[in-house]
């Protein structure tokens, strides 16, 4: 299953370095190894916003930029993305750590 | 006349006030520098306050101590910048126009933010990153007979990501020394993954935390305070009981940035993170933590920021080519109690690390260990504040770029 991930850069926090490579499939790898088994509608429109905010700005969004621009509540994105839903999306998105983690 | 116009005079605005009065041709710009308040407080000492190390008046001065003669000072509420028209309009029905604008507002905390946190605001939930919240929380403590201490981190980012830490190593002291540590459980409920935000301080802060019976919840995002039950709960409904709750509140900026359509959804400013340029508007520029440059929300951060942003001003209104880069440099003395500090020292790429500084095996500081110098350098960090921090002057062997003098680069262990 892992396979897939073993041709693209991941750096030590398990972040995919360069948001070119990614594609669906490695998306749902991701996910399966962050917890998340299959990937529904509203996890893909959550992927989705932070694929454009990622090309926009170069990085990966903060929590309460998700929720601002998704409509999608902090409550909900914590069942979709159990514990840290900004740092998980970003994972499964390609992108790098949220900055807000400073 | 040309005008170049601060905005707020923090520590950030102060310094960039008297480094430009020195540049500039007087004949030719005016220096404008507005704020509301006419008390400087210097925010590194709040952290004092509730354990009775310093008092509120320990932490003020007046603000018009600091500011250079040739300055022309506003004390008035900003109400409303309009960048595309280049003027900011202020109370009073006062509108300042500008050639160039320097933003220095800050950052604030916000406990109405999060459900229920005001229901107990300064009766069992507490701040300390205002000077009333740090009072009220000193003189809670004074008769507090001991119970549950919580301590959480609403939100990142925040002003100073080591002052919970700090907070926290002092009160395991200051119980201490009431002879209630025994009687006092204290928790750091944080929505890090560890003790701080990088992974070899992490690690070693969260072993001094662990040895001084501070217990750590991680990966807690805070949903709401539930007063009714004394609990903090997590989005994941994870529960947290406390008998006196202590709060770091979301950090935001300045209203008037969010009312000025000029910020993220927390009010601060996109800036490129190199050049500290507004990421929209070439003759504005930031200092401090106005913007959303992702190094630490300090004054230390502030001061290295001082000589890339006046390089690039500068070079700016020459029209020259920017070439001065910010690094993201910051330096943070720990205190951790019992007359002992840490201190690091890091930038955007390199995480703070062991070693010593300023000088390679020298020091006389110790990074990310205990020592009593450190102690000594956090508690002499004041005067330099007032005295030559403020004053835009440099540190004495502190550069502005971080070096890797002294610094111990760990190898990585294979997973």
């Amino acid at each position: 299953m892992t396979d897939i991930l073993k041709a693209i850069a991941i750096n030590d926090e398990g972040f995919m370095t360069d948001p070119g490579q990614w594609t669906k499939e490695i998306a749902m790898t991701i996910a399966k190894l962050e917890g998340i088994d299959a990937l529904t509608g509203v996890h893909w429109k959550i992927i989705d916003f932070c694929r454009k905010s990622g090309e926009e700005t170069g990085k990966a969004p903060t929590l309460r930029t998700i929720t601002d621009g998704t409509g999608v509540t902090t409550k909900e994105l914590f069942a979709l993305y159990p514990k840290g839903p900004a740092k998980k999306v970003a994972k499964i998105s390609g992108l790098g750590k949220p900055e807000g983690c400073v | 006349m040309k005008t170049l116009l601060i905005l707020g005079a923090g520590t950030g605005g102060t310094m960039v006030a008297n480094k430009m009065t020195n540049l500039l041709d007087t004949r030719e710009w005016r220096i404008v520098i507005v704020d509301k308040e006419e008390t400087h407080y210097y925010q590194p000492g709040f952290l004092f306050i509730p354990f009775g190390i310093y008092q509120p008046t320990d932490v003020v001065k007046p603000k018009s101590n600091f500011f250079p003669k040739s300055a022309e000072v506003i004390y008035a509420d900003i109400e409303l910048i309009e960048p595309e028209k280049n003027q900011v309009k202020l109370s009073g029905n006062k509108t300042i126009s500008y050639d160039y604008l320097v933003v220095a507002t800050g950052s604030h905390i916000h406990p109405e933010e999060t459900d229920g946190m005001m229901d107990g605001w300064q009766k069992n939930v507490f701040d300390f990153y205002t000077p009333q919240g740090a009072a009220n929380l000193h003189k809670f403590f004074e008769t507090w007979d001991g119970g549950r201490l919580v301590l959480n981190v609403a939100e990142m980012p925040i002003k100073c990501p080591v002052a919970p830490l700090e907070f926290l190593f002092l009160a395991d002291w200051y119980f201490n020394k009431r002879g209630i540590r025994n009687k006092v459980e204290l928790t750091f409920a944080t929505p890090l993954s560890g003790a701080f935000t990088k992974p070899v301080a992490s690690k070693m802060l969260g072993n001094l935390m662990e040895s001084k019976g501070i217990s750590v919840v991680p990966d807690f995002n805070i949903m709401e305070v539930d007063n009714s039950k004394n609990i903090i709960r997590s989005y994941d409904e994870i529960e947290v009981h406390f008998d006196v709750f202590v709060s770091i509140p979301v950090n935001k900026g300045a209203d008037v940035i969010g009312a000025s359509g000029m910020g993220d959804s927390l009010n601060f400013i996109p800036t490129n993170k190199n050049t500290l340029q507004t990421e929209k508007w070439e003759n504005i520029f930031i200092i401090g933590d106005a913007g959303d440059v992702p190094s630490s929300k300090a004054g230390s951060v502030a001061h290295f920021m001082l000589d890339i942003l006046v390089d690039n001003m500068l070079d700016h209104m020459k029209g020259h080519e920017m070439k001065a880069s910010f690094d993201g440099h910051a330096n943070c003395f720990i205190e951790s109690g019992y007359n002992k500090g840490l201190l690091i020292d890091f930038n955007f790429e390199v995480e703070p690390l062991p070693g010593t500084f300023p000088f390679a095996g020298v020091g006389p500081f110790r990074l990310l260990q205990e020592s009593y110098l450190n102690h000594i350098g956090k508690m002499g960090f004041r005067w330099i504040y007032w005295n030559i921090l403020l004053k835009g002057y440099d540190l004495p062997f502190v550069e502005t770029h971080m070096s890797m003098n002294g610094k111990q680069v760990l190898v990585q262990e294979p997973a």
